[in-house]
């Protein structure tokens, strides 16, 4: 149950992102440039994420290194 | 223990509800209402219409589109 409401708020935060990047006027039906959008919105978003988490890593490993060889 | 998880079931259906109509409420606002007058004239409400339907296919398009990808990284492992 809590994967499920995991799912759902990260639903809730990237429509709310991605309708800020994608809808302009909200007409009578969701185009297929807006749809394409928000498929790629999601991509990216996630892309993002994973992107913040490898780099946060990298640099945590090289700031222990450093402060390993400060306390020699 | 059944009903305990009944109930949570509920719980979080209604709080997802809320969290869906607090943040459409505010999308919709924002892009329907220009210059607040004296009621919601017949153009906004059409507008609020429009934009609570086309909320929900953002979310559903959303929702399917993160689904997909959460099965890709699975199928990668």
């Amino acid at each position: 149950e809590t994967q499920k409401q995991r799912f759902q708020q990260l639903v809730h935060q990237m429509t709310e992102l991605c309708w800020e990047k994608c809808m302009d006027k909200p007409g009578p039906k969701l185009d297929s440039r807006a749809e394409t959008c928000f498929v790629n919105c999601v991509e990216r978003f996630i892309d993002t994420s994973q992107f913040i988490l490898n780099r946060l890593e990298q640099t945590q490993k090289s700031k222990s290194a450093f402060s390993e060889s400060l306390s020699d | 223990p059944g009903l305990i998880m009944e109930q949570v079931k509920v719980q979080i259906a209604v709080a997802n509800a809320q969290e869906l109509l607090q943040r459409m409420t505010d999308k919709c606002f924002r892009k329907c209402i220009g210059k607040p007058g004296g009621s919601l004239d017949n153009s906004e409400q059409k507008c609020i219409a429009m934009c609570m339907d086309r909320y929900m296919d953002s979310w559903n398009t959303v929702s399917r589109a993160y689904n997909s990808r959460l099965q890709r990284e699975r199928a990668n492992m």
